[in-house]
């Protein structure tokens, strides 16, 4: 929660206030403003401004996360245990990655059906050039990337050329790619990867406990330079900024947090570096996302399309990098998913991987409509959607109800967010 | 006043609709002048005409005293002719200083340069005495009189000479209807030749200069707001007079 939480809150640190006599500027050239002392804007104020517009953030999945933990460590005493946590940090990280780029699409107010498909497809072309062609690692992974790459190319032209709505466009690859992957597979069903070195040792790699707290330190000190630097620029140019409080509350907050997961994570076997990787994806691709020229795009586009060609925006070239971003990112998580069973067969890629990973970028926050929502969202939806698959089969539940609580939870977390948007609108107009 | 914008006998015909049937126009510096007319008048085909969304079939246009030819729209932005839309073309998921700057954002090696467009979004404002307490909120959350003040204010940052507003009043409140009324006023102060079009006369008298009539795809009559009677304008307006 305080994750993402205080990263909400770094775009919108406050406003200044209209001051009333400072308006009648000099008709022509605004004068240069005196500079004001930087105005100081309550953080709750800020909050509660979102909260009215029906803006819950990451609440209601933090108060779910929480509710998840409560129910299920009463009723098996082993959830919370860390070799527990451990698992569960490792069963998330390929659906994670995969959501990682639903998210992605779901922003420009598209769908990507492929993404498990094609999750398989390039786990299996990376496994077929290592394991059939003798090509190292590295390289097969490269091929699989690239081969990402160019399916998400063709979804993207496809849309964008031809004009065919996303849903069939993916549709379309969900079944294809599916059946590229049974071709290659052929008669063998199942490749084994070499368990002892190369791919499979990515799933089986931890830090060692010093670099776990090491990244804490890092991280937590990147944060906090980051916003102590963005307060001092702020300032001298006169623009509102956060109390020094604050900064200290959300630094220490994100501290607490992370020392915490590595806590844990250090108590069995250190930090997982598949969950390294899939947490670095979220970060890298909120940055991307919140500070660079592209990302303001990728909102732009997903808000009105419309508004950001007339703009200049070339809405074409988005709406493709999407397309190519969800691709890549459904074949990290394949390659993931491949490391962690050390083969891949007729399954990979299949049954309620797509699924899983539609549902956690949509239960973290992720808007349908488009141009709303965060990289966290995959983070937290898996999060949730793991911890009660895991919570389920630790109490030995039959997956019939797994589902069915699985389908409750999506649905209640799509009510609350219309009915917090509904009645901000009610409330408004 | 200097003279901005001329254009005369400006004509254009849809199949068989004669939506122009040569018109004139004059625009000139630190003046608005409201455009009115019934429905199907051609107020919106010459604003097209002046906005490069099409090019009209006869007539000539000449900007600061040079013939010019506005063939696209981005021919108009070059000579620095803007148009606000009806429909204001926000992204509403943005906030305001994001729609501001969409397109030409401060970057640095690709990265935003928020603080500088903040910056500049906050002195753009304040010049124009919009008042929006978080340039920081997405435009959703704005009232409507404020997000056509945004719209107004973003086509301000390419520096026009001329400013061609499409019924900026047309679904606000009487307190927004204000705000945008003194806003455009401000326009005028700041030496730009503005074009209004509206259906609302009282909006019009209360701001414009002068007033320019379109009937049936031609002038009906061209008055100073100050010292016409609304009769007389709407009889141009219906024909009622002729």
């Amino acid at each position: 929660m305080t994750v993402s939480e205080s990263a909400t809150s770094s775009d919108s640190p406050g406003q200044p206030p209209a001051v009333p006599g400072q308006s009648p500027a000099a008709p022509g050239r605004p004068p240069a403003p005196p500079t004001p002392p930087a105005p100081r804007r309550g953080v709750l104020d800020a909050a509660t401004d979102r909260l009215r517009r029906g803006d819950l953030g990451s609440l209601p999945v933090a108060v779910g996360l929480v509710l998840i933990a409560v129910v299920f460590s009463s009723l098996n005493s082993h959830f919370l245990a860390p070799e527990n946590l451990t698992n569960l940090a490792l069963q998330m990280a390929a659906t994670g990655t995969i959501a990682l780029g639903i998210v992605l699409v779901l922003l420009l107010g598209e769908i990507d059906l492929s993404a498990g498909s094609v999750s398989g497809l390039c786990a299996v072309v990376m496994t077929l050039l290592a394991v059939h062609h003798g090509w190292t690692p590295a390289l097969a992974v490269l091929g699989a990337l690239v081969t990402g790459a160019v399916i998400g190319l063709i979804h993207g032209l496809m849309r964008t050329k031809l004009s065919m709505p996303s849903f069939v466009v993916t549709l379309a690859g969900l079944i294809g790619w599916e059946g590229l992957m049974l071709f290659l597979l052929g008669d063998e069903g199942t490749i084994n990867l070499p368990f002892d070195r190369g791919i499979a040792r990515l799933s089986d790699t931890w830090l060692p406990p010093w670099l776990g707290w090491l990244l804490v330190v890092l991280l937590v000190g990147a944060h906090l330079a980051a916003t102590l630097v963005t307060r001092r620029l702020r300032g001298r140019a006169g623009l509102s900024t956060l109390g020094v409080g604050w900064v200290a509350v959300r630094s220490a907050g994100l501290a607490v947090l992370l020392a915490a997961a590595v806590l844990v994570l250090n108590s069995d076997r250190g930090v997982p570096l598949t969950l390294v990787i899939f947490g670095g994806l979220v970060v890298v691709l909120d940055l991307v996302l919140r500070r660079t020229v592209f990302g303001r795009r990728m909102y732009a586009v997903g808000g009105n399309a419309e508004a950001s060609r007339r703009a200049g925006i070339n809405i074409t070239q988005v709406r493709i990098m999407a397309f190519m971003g969800s691709a890549m990112l459904a074949a990290v998580g394949g390659i993931l998913a491949a490391s962690r069973l050390a083969a891949v067969n007729q399954s990979s890629g299949g049954s309620d991987i797509l699924l899983n990973a539609i549902a956690a970028a949509v239960i973290g926050g992720t808007s349908l409509f488009g141009g709303r929502g965060r990289t966290y969202a995959a983070l937290l939806g898996i999060l949730v959607i793991q911890s009660i698959t895991n919570g389920m089969l630790l109490l030995n539940v039959n997956s019939s109800v797994r589902f069915m609580v699985t389908g409750f939870v999506l649905a209640v977390a799509v009510a609350i967010d219309s009915l917090a948007r509904r009645g901000a609108a009610d409330g408004v107009r | 006043m200097p003279l901005v914008l001329s254009v005369r006998g400006a004509a254009k015909r849809y199949g068989a609709v004669q939506a122009l049937g040569g018109a004139d126009l004059d625009l000139r510096a630190g003046e608005v002048v409201a455009l009115v007319g019934d429905n199907g008048a051609g107020k919106s085909t010459l604003v097209k005409v002046v906005s490069g969304a099409v090019t009209s079939d006869s007539g000539t246009i000449t900007f600061e005293g040079r013939p010019v030819r506005i063939g696209r729209p981005q021919d108009a932005q070059a000579l620095g002719i803007t148009t606000v839309f009806q429909d204001l073309a926000l992204c509403e998921n943005l906030d305001v200083v994001a729609n501001l700057y969409l397109g030409t954002e401060a970057r640095h090696y690709g990265v935003l340069g928020e603080i500088p467009m903040e910056r500049r979004a906050r002195d753009l404002l304040t010049s124009l005495d919009v008042k929006i307490s978080d340039v920081r909120a997405p435009v959703a959350a704005l009232s409507g009189g404020q997000r056509q003040s945004v719209a107004i204010a973003r086509a301000l940052l390419g520096e026009p000479k001329v400013v061609i507003l499409d019924e900026p009043t047309a679904a606000l409140g009487v307190e927004q209807t204000a705000q945008v009324l003194a806003l455009i006023g401000r326009l005028r102060d700041r030496g730009l030749a503005v074009l209004l079009i509206s259906h609302n006369l009282a909006d019009v008298r209360q701001v414009s200069d002068r007033i320019v009539v379109l009937r049936l795809g031609r002038n009906a009559g061209t008055f100073e707001t100050r010292a016409v009677s609304q009769e007389t304008v709407v009889a141009a307006i219906t024909g009622a007079g002729a």
